[in-house]
């Protein structure tokens, strides 16, 4: 459903390039990490990676890494917040906190907890972790902000919520209250996109509790859904600079990922939902993923 | 004044807070009747969200509104609004620590009828014991308004218990909240008598009673149960040597679990508990009900004379 996009929405291609390569980058960071941590989810973290790419490298999230605060920024919210180090290595990527941080992550003292800290870490809008509830809190956010500028519209300009919604984490209800809830308030400034990897902890999500057609579902609830190559860094900036674009009511964007994409033995198995890597198999990770640089991209 | 019930204050003093300039903004689960939050959807449209019968997105949605920089107060039933989204309420409220003000109505045994299903008697021992919450519970209508402007100026999330029932008015108009400050009521010499909520008018009533008997009760409104007011409740347990708690509350994990837990540290002296012993609620009217779990001032004074 990408076809007709007027030039505007087309990513430049040298920007294309910096978030390939930032991708990259962070592809290794979160590997890395998540090595050096002994713990974590390296699968749905990977899956992520060209999604939160585009969002904060991309130029989709209007954002000021050195002003986590900025009113005028969008907000984005990791619904599901085991993906920590996707978004601690967008965070780190963008300039919201130094690289050096990353290898603490879920140590004793660090700013990068095991899920998102908004207490902790500069650039976490609203803390994460219990899956389902995420989407409730970008609908109160996108609905207090475009209150706001109902009541001040000379103060700001439209700012956008994104929110980051694991497919597995649709089966739990509250989602699709909070669906209703979007769709109710006619909420233009909201979108939700779904890391559609297929896979949860025990297993592929159409054995462990069938989703059923997702489009049909948000359809129904009276959202505009999109769906997406969410690999594709072009692709994902035009259907989500579409997305934000659209403010007759809330968008789903669908994007179709690989779980533990770019990493070939973790590609696709539910066994690396949530298990770190051995200090090998970093290493063979890492060979899968050359530094951008020494790729002739930067 | 004539009694009034403590939800009665919800609406009413949200719509003055805003008419003061502050940024709030409500977030019912359909219940907003009942709650009174109607009155404040009626003055301010704009700020009113109902999320229909959906809690989890009720507390998500006001957490959400917290986010972007408004006071967000959240309605529903005590029962509904803390068993049935307690994970909202920990996980993205207070780990988060936001401005997100928990207001249920319907707190208690005294909501009647209704019966055991919605007779909350575990809240207060369900949010005290979550890290940055504050948990008030007033003694009557204008003890509620003060709880409900305190909330709304203190950052971070609040637990207010509001009831169903009409209660006798205990505090004089203009009555300010101090979050952590008992109020001693009445004072006494042989039996500190600590209540909160409704308990508070029969602790009042016992006091009476007992001074008929000879007996000097002090009794203290704890009218915030975290933090706990300890110097207070201390002063009065060193000076009584004797402790009767009162709450419309199980006896396990609330006012009266937490006044023992600090008073076993600083100032350990016999205790009795008054309360919903460890069962469920029943229909019934309040004030039958009362009787029936042993609330009553009667029931308060019986446990000061055990004591003595």
């Amino acid at each position: 459903m990408t076809e007709g996009l007027s030039d505007t929405a087309r990513m430049q291609a040298s920007v294309a390039t910096r978030v390939r390569a930032g991708a990259l980058r962070m592809r290794r960071d979160i590997v890395e990490m998540i090595g050096a941590a002994g713990s974590g989810h390296p699968g749905g973290s990977l899956s992520a990676v060209d999604i939160v790419a585009t969002l904060y490298l991309g130029g989709i999230l209007r954002h000021k890494p050195d002003d986590p605060s900025w009113p005028e920024r969008d907000r984005f919210i990791l619904s599901k917040g085991h993906a920590a180090p996707v978004l601690y290595a967008a965070l780190a990527e963008a300039g919201y906190f130094e690289r050096t941080h990353l290898k603490t992550l879920r140590k004793l003292g660090s700013i990068l907890q095991g899920h998102p800290d908004c207490k902790k870490t500069p650039g976490v809008e609203v803390s994460t972790g219990s899956l389902g509830q995420g989407l409730s809190v970008a609908a109160g956010l996108a609905a207090g902000l475009a209150r706001a500028q109902d009541v001040r519209p000379a103060a700001y300009n439209t700012r956008t919520v994104f929110v980051l919604l694991g497919d597995g984490e649709l089966q739990e209800g509250q989602v699709w209250e909070a669906a209703m809830f979007a769709a109710h308030q006619g909420l233009g400034n909201l979108v939700a996109i779904v890391d559609n990897n297929g896979l949860q902890i025990d297993g592929a999500c159409n054995d462990v509790m069938s989703l059923g057609s997702l489009a049909d579902k948000f359809t129904a609830f009276g959202w505009e859904v999109i769906e997406v190559d969410g690999h594709d860094v072009e692709s994902l900036y035009a259907v989500l600079a579409r997305a934000r674009a659209h403010t007759a009511g809330p968008v789903a964007v669908l994007a179709h990922t690989v779980k533990g994409k770019g990493v070939s033995f973790m590609e696709n198995e539910a066994g690396w939902h949530g298990k770190a890597p051995s200090d090998a198999q970093v290493a063979e990770a890492l060979r899968e993923l050359p530094i951008a640089e020494e790729k002739g991209i930067q | 004044m004539t009694a009034k019930a403590t939800r009665e204050a919800l609406g009413e003093t949200l719509v003055t807070l805003v008419e003061g300039g502050v940024d709030i903004a409500v977030v019912e689960a359909d219940l907003s009747k009942s709650t009174t939050t109607a009155k404040f959807a009626d003055a301010y449209p704009e700020r009113f969200f109902n999320v229909g019968i959906a809690e989890q997105d009720m507390i998500g949605v006001a957490a959400g509104l917290a986010v972007g920089g408004q006071v967000a107060f959240t309605g529903s039933f005590a029962v509904f609004a803390t068993g049935r989204t307690y994970d909202q309420v920990r996980n993205t409220v207070c780990y988060s620590g936001l401005d997100v003000k928990l207001t249920p109505t319907h707190a208690g045994i005294t909501v009647g009828p209704d019966g055991g299903s919605h007779q909350m008697i575990e809240d207060i021992a369900l949010m005290r014991v979550l890290p940055g919450m504050r948990v008030l519970v007033p003694a009557d209508y204008r003890s509620a308004k003060a709880a409900i402007r305190a909330a709304a100026s203190t950052p971070g999330p609040f637990y207010i218990r509001l009831g169903r029932s009409a209660l006798p008015e205990i505090y004089s108009e203009g009555h300010e909240w101090e979050v952590g400050r008992a109020h001693v009521l009445r004072e006494g010499s042989d039996v500190t008598i600590a209540a909160c909520g409704v308990e508070v008018a029969q602790a009042l009533l016992a006091a009476e009673a007992l001074a008929n008997e000879g007996i000097s009760a002090e009794v203290i409104d704890v009218a915030t149960i975290k933090p706990i007011d300890v110097e207070t409740l201390a002063a009065s347990a060193a000076k009584t040597g004797r402790v009767v708690t009162a709450e419309e509350h199980s006896v396990l994990g609330g006012m009266g679990s937490a006044v023992s837990e600090v008073l076993s540290e600083v100032c350990p002296v016999p205790t009795r508990r008054v309360g919903v012993a460890d069962t469920f609620g029943t229909s019934g009217n309040p004030d039958e009900l009362m009787v029936y779990f042993g609330l009553t001032a009667d029931d308060i004074a019986a446990a000061a004379k055990e004591l003595l």
